[in-house]
């Protein structure tokens, strides 16, 4: 090889390590500000260094402040938050672990429109169906309750996509031909062998479906118009309302500090940020994984 | 490995088993019982509404036949096209910088030789997947807000001294991409991440041999290998970046009248519902987007040959 070729490789080298490197300040600078926003007087937030530590003292000061925001508004929107996206995570689990097992490995009449329609529903856009389907909720009363939204949220094809993957590749027929060999009824060998064998995958899923409702706005912001039954990301526009910053109107009356509203937005993205941080090798694999099969 | 190519597998697999066809009737019957609750929910969420919508959207108020007048009412709306453009503005800033940054990047990441950087590399990247929806805008809103911003002199020097000049309406397809790609990218890495890792290493190793460069390897070899991944990834794209909602929204509500509360299509629907209580304009216009999306969706799947099998 010659020197120049050399040397062009390791131009080339740094080059993209400048560029990951910079890419990588972009993706984390925010975050990183987020983090330490909240510990911030007002005033602190306005002139001092954007990348310094505040103090404990502010941060307790926009907690409290945060807490009797509206007489606790914002533990009734993330104790909402949490109520939706367990329920419908249970829900999603339930429903399509077992759709998937029997679309990879159970012979029934249907089975393959029903895959052609959950691969072409999967790709459809979910927020084009919110309004018919608040029209359809509130057909049935159900405008404003917590199944407004988890049912739809529950509805989630792209997990029986992943799983039918799964099974149909991580599962060997002969397992669950021996177990029906030795008397056991397509119930049972689904629980007690395909199921061991699904952990990755109910865990991949579950996570999907968690963070996607978890963070979802459109839908909660059109089914529930009451305050009380706010999850935290559009009682979180509420409080924008409030804050002088981006609402010149309310003024020095504002209810709402900025760097109040920063810690807000730290807490409503905290529980899938903890997910992230615990469940990072999991999560990077799984991804990596998921998509060599797509 | 495609859908088809398992479905095939499966299929084969299923009737190479003789017993599962001479088993009487009650195995059908046990498959219908474990996808039962998932097709409920398909019909109820999936189907209804979509039928639905096309029945809305095809009638008037006391439900007589409409023909396209909904449509027709809806599209010269003057609102309508003004929420067009901007939607494609956006569309077409963020998926070309989709496809060249993403595309690049992942083939970045996939050369670096350390295994802890390369994890490192990869996390950071996606940890702002964490933030999506309403948190992420919010988050954005101060940062492009140059009293607060950790990068107030960046937007000083670009957009403007104060937030309403940084939000200006010709920036906000730049600013909606910046968002969209600040919170998707990361995930989009991964996934091409992982269709890299699919070819073998030694088509690569061979490629190097005979004295490829790695900007050659990346556009003779990997980029032809990984291509269905990235027309997936872009069909995905697409469809969620039709129905930008989110954003606009909340930087409508921040910017007090700045940006109109009726910037998307998708706002645009919402408002033909819920104050104007147009359902059925608002049903056409909600048609309008799935319409879009589906047959962008079946092009990319035809050209890209998403589903063959290899």
């Amino acid at each position: 090889m010659s020197s120049t070729a050399t040397a062009q490789r390791a131009a080339g080298r740094s080059l993209t390590t400048v560029l990951l490197a910079l890419f990588a300040v972009f993706f984390l600078l925010p975050v990183v500000w987020l983090l330490l926003a909240g510990t911030k007087s007002n005033d602190d937030l306005v002139h001092n260094n954007p990348f310094s530590f505040g103090s404990l003292h502010d941060l307790k000061a926009n907690w409290d402040a945060l807490l009797s925001y509206q007489d606790g508004a914002v533990k009734t929107w993330m104790k909402n938050s949490v109520i939706y996206s367990v329920l419908a995570l249970v829900l999603t689990l339930v429903v399509t672990v077992p759709a998937g097992y029997a679309l990879a490995k159970l012979d029934f009449k249907g089975r393959r429109p029903l895959l052609v329609i959950t691969l072409v529903v999967m790709l459809m856009p979910t927020a084009a169906l919110v309004l018919p389907t608040f029209l359809e909720i509130n057909y049935a009363s159900l405008v404003n309750t917590p199944l407004s939204v988890v049912l739809p949220y529950s509805f989630f094809p792209f997990g029986v996509y992943l799983t039918y993957i799964y099974f149909a590749d991580a599962l060997p027929s002969e397992l669950l031909e021996a177990a029906k060999i030795d008397g056991c009824g397509e119930v049972r060998s689904f629980i007690s062998i395909a199921l061991p064998l699904a952990a990755p995958v109910v865990a991949l899923v579950g996570f999907f479906s968690f963070v996607q409702n978890w963070n979802n706005f459109f839908l909660p912001y059109v089914m529930l118009p009451g305050s009380d039954a706010y999850p935290m990301q559009v009682g979180l526009t509420q409080m924008l309302t409030s804050t002088p910053n981006f609402n010149p109107v309310v003024g020095a009356n504002a209810e709402v500090s900025p760097p109040e509203l920063v810690l807000a937005t730290l807490v409503s993205a905290a529980p899938v940020l903890v997910i992230f941080l615990v469940a990072q090798r999991f999560l990077v694999s799984g991804m990596t994984a998921g998509a060599t099969k797509g | 490995m495609t859908l088809l190519a398992h479905e095939r597998a499966t299929s084969s697999e299923v009737e190479a088993s003789g017993s599962r066809r001479t088993a009487g009737s009650w195995r059908p019957r046990a498959g219908h019982f474990f996808v039962l609750p998932y097709v409920s929910l398909l019909v109820l969420f999936g189907i209804i509404p979509v039928l639905y919508s096309v029945y809305l959207a095809f009638t008037d108020v006391d439900g007589a036949f409409a023909g396209f007048s909904n449509f027709t009412r809806t599209a010269s709306d003057y609102r309508f096209w003004p929420a067009v453009g901007h939607v494609a503005v956006y569309l077409v800033i963020w998926l070309v910088s989709l496809t060249v940054l993403v595309v690049s990047l992942t083939l970045m990441v996939h050369q670096i030789a350390s295994r802890r950087t390369k994890t490192f590399i990869r996390f950071a990247y996606y940890i702002p997947g964490a933030l999506a929806g309403a948190s992420s805008v919010l988050l954005w809103l101060f940062v492009l807000d140059p009293t607060v911003s950790p990068v107030a002199p960046i937007l000083k020097l670009i957009a403007g001294d104060h937030f309403a000049e940084v939000i200006a309406p010709s920036h906000l397809p730049w600013i909606f991409a910046v968002i969209a790609f600040w919170t998707g990218a990361g995930g989009w890495v991964l996934v091409l991440y992982g269709a890299l890792n699919t070819i073998p290493s030694d088509v690569i190793e061979a490629a190097r041999v005979d004295g490829a460069s790695p900007v050659r390897i990346a556009l003779s070899i990997q980029l032809p290998m990984i291509r269905k991944s990235i027309t997936y990834v872009l069909i995905l794209a697409f469809a969620a970046g039709t129905q930008l909602f989110v954003e606009p929204q909340l930087i409508s509500q921040a910017s007090f009248g700045v940006v109109p509360n009726d910037y998307s299509v998708n706002q645009l629907a919402y408002q033909f519902a819920f104050t104007q209580n147009d359902f059925n304009g608002s049903a056409a216009i909600a048609l309008d987007l799935l319409v879009v999306s589906l047959i962008t969706t079946s092009l990319f799947v035809a050209r890209g040959r998403l589903f063959d099998t290899d």
